[in-house]
């Protein structure tokens, strides 16, 4: 009858499953994807041009806002890269209530991932379930930060104030009932006939093709690359624990689903080990005058009032030189390209976020599937507005 | 991990003519000009001793003061021998530089960032848009004489049902504090102090 005629299709900004301000411009031909052009940007804040007007500190809350989904991993970054400018140590113990900080945010992001991608092929329940866990691990935020996501925590030199009285305790509790919670998202997806039509085979990418595009974190690892951060460039204390990596073998949506849960248990697996290692002792380096003094302190000493002062008006200088830091954040490689000038404000700060490069690789991704297999590819990757528009 | 950057460090020096090179931090840098650029990346993506396969970043810096104001900075990551590489590139305002989107696919959307935020043209780029800044949006942002409140400020107006532009008009003066210790750094010394020179 009719010859192939492409249909362009405009899918968000205003889109439930667009998981943000997505614009993508779709090519049809009946329902089969073409072509798809993802629009970024809408929530484009300049951080970046922000940073350079603020002092080291200041800076640091806007990472909260970058995934916000995890805000404590992109904290992480930043302080890493002013502690290799500054060379100075963390402590023990500050290292540890970091990276338990960092898992609790990989547990965050899994979960609100997984079961809102869920909820875009269909499933309404684990959706309930899993923001019911979200919502505990959101209250240990706020126990040691007073936010429950804008934590500001992770600063130079170690983490800003220790954990409060009782907090492991409850950490420990989370840590053995969790599995049983995720045992029951589990049951409603992974063996799911109609979650697994869905997922499996859809947006599959290849090894090479998964580090050409730049992949990172369980993305590529779905793929079949044993890659981690964590493991390969281990920074604090992540090369003391003992954890394993996930990794996919087809490189499609459901091995996608299935790194993420198994990276959840792996995550358990790590808290569990730093509550049960963390030693006692400072929480911050307060030696290099990257702290600001303790209350006690300043009620004593003259000299800490003017320290306590000059730390929150000029800040502190980091010597001049650049450098890049990468964490393993939730969705992949999250980056800080760092130069320093010798003031007491960044000259350039570039962030590398994960979500950027796999939301580039979604033509790839979506090419020749169904129109209605886009949401189910989008969740898959992970994409928060959040980081790709900075 | 320092053994894989000598090699690698031997490689690039031996065949890639690269201006500086150096390796702060434990992390590989090179100077080279523009126009070795597909060369160089050429070669440390199927070298032996670098094999750096994926492109993690690329950053664009404003030095405003020099004759060839901007730096273009790649990131590389070699899986194989888990090492990073940074490339830097200087360029001035008018001066093109070659796109390496046929060699890494994945420098497509890094290039456009630059390109949107400072400026920089790549050649043979094949889809060189604006991507995080407004359609239509006018300027280069992250150059440092870009202000930071922007020029234009937006509404929605409701006589004429429109999206209008204006200039931005702030209700209070943005404040930049010369924040720096009086006896060290602060600029109405340091400027004092140059002219009596």
């Amino acid at each position: 009858m009719s010859s192939s005629k492409t249909v362009t299709v405009n899918f968000g900004p205003v889109h439930p499953a667009a998981h943000g301000v997505l614009r993508l411009i779709l090519d049809l031909d009946g329902e089969i994807v073409e072509r798809a052009d993802p629009h970024i940007g809408l929530l484009h804040r300049g951080t970046e041009k922000l940073i350079e007007h603020k002092t080291y500190l200041q800076a640091l809350p806007y990472f909260d806002r970058l995934d916000y989904v995890a805000p404590m991993n992109q904290e992480h970054a930043f302080a890493l890269a002013i502690e290799k400018l500054l060379n100075v140590e963390v402590p023990e113990r500050g290292q540890y209530i970091r990276v338990l900080f960092a898992e609790i945010g990989r547990l965050l992001s899994h979960l609100l991932n997984v079961t809102t991608t869920a909820m875009d092929v269909g499933a309404m329940t684990p959706i309930t379930w899993g923001f019911d866990e979200r919502e505990k691990l959101l209250d240990f935020y706020e126990e040691v930060s007073g936010s429950r996501f804008h934590a500001a925590y992770f600063r130079a030199g170690g983490v800003h104030q220790d954990l409060p009285d009782g907090l492991t305790d409850k950490i420990f509790d989370f840590c053995n009932n969790f599995p049983k919670a995720l045992d029951d998202i589990e049951s409603l997806l992974t063996e799911n006939r109609i979650f697994k039509q869905r997922n499996v085979n859809i947006g599959i990418v290849s090894k090479e093709d998964a580090v050409d595009r730049g992949f990172s974190g369980f993305v590529l690892r779905a793929c079949g690359v044993s890659w981690d951060l964590r493991k390969s460039q281990p920074y604090d204390c992540y090369d003391k624990l003992d954890f394993k990596i996930p990794v996919g073998s087809n490189g499609d949506c459901y091995d996608r689903y299935l790194c993420q849960i198994d990276e959840m248990r792996e995550s358990i697996k790590i808290m569990l080990q730093c509550l049960d290692k963390m030693p006692t002792g400072e929480v911050i380096n307060r030696d290099s005058k990257i702290a600001a003094p303790k209350r006690m302190d300043m009620k004593n000493s003259m000299e800490s009032i003017i320290h306590h002062f000059k730390f929150f008006t000029e800040g502190f200088h980091v010597p001049e030189g650049e450098i890049y830091t990468a964490v393993e954040a939730p969705k992949g490689e999250f980056g800080v390209y760092l130069i320093a000038d010798g003031t007491s404000r960044p000259y350039r700060c570039k962030i590398r976020a994960p979500g950027f490069a796999h939301l580039q690789a979604f033509d790839l991704l979506s090419k020749g599937h169904l129109l209605a297999d886009v949401p189910a590819i989008l969740g898959s990757i992970a994409i928060v507005f959040g980081e790709v528009d900075r | 991990m320092s053994k894989s950057i000598e090699a690698a460090k031997e490689a690039i020096k031996k065949n890639c003519n690269p201006i500086k090179i150096s390796d702060d931090f434990n992390q590989l840098q090179i100077f080279i000009s523009a126009n070795q650029i597909l060369d160089v990346v050429d070669f440390i993506k199927n070298d032996e001793a670098c094999e750096f396969r994926q492109i993690t970043d690329i950053a664009g810096v404003d030095f405003p003061e020099r004759t060839k104001r901007f730096d273009v900075i790649y990131h590389f990551l070699s899986f194989k021998h888990n090492i990073r590489l940074r490339i830097k590139i200087t360029v001035s305002e008018t001066e093109t530089i070659s796109s390496i989107t046929s060699i890494f696919p994945a420098a497509n959307w890094f290039e456009r960032e630059a390109f949107d935020m400072y400026g920089i043209q790549f050649k043979d780029h094949p889809d060189l848009r604006r991507i995080l800044t407004d359609y239509g949006f006018e300027g280069y942002p992250l150059r440092k004489d870009f202000p930071l409140s922007g020029n234009v400020e937006i509404r929605y107006d409701e006589i004429d049902k429109k999206i209008i532009h204006e200039p931005v008009n702030l209700q209070q003066d943005f404040r930049s504090f010369d924040i720096q210790s009086p006896w060290e750094r602060t600029n109405y010394l340091k400027e004092d102090k140059k002219n009596n020179e």
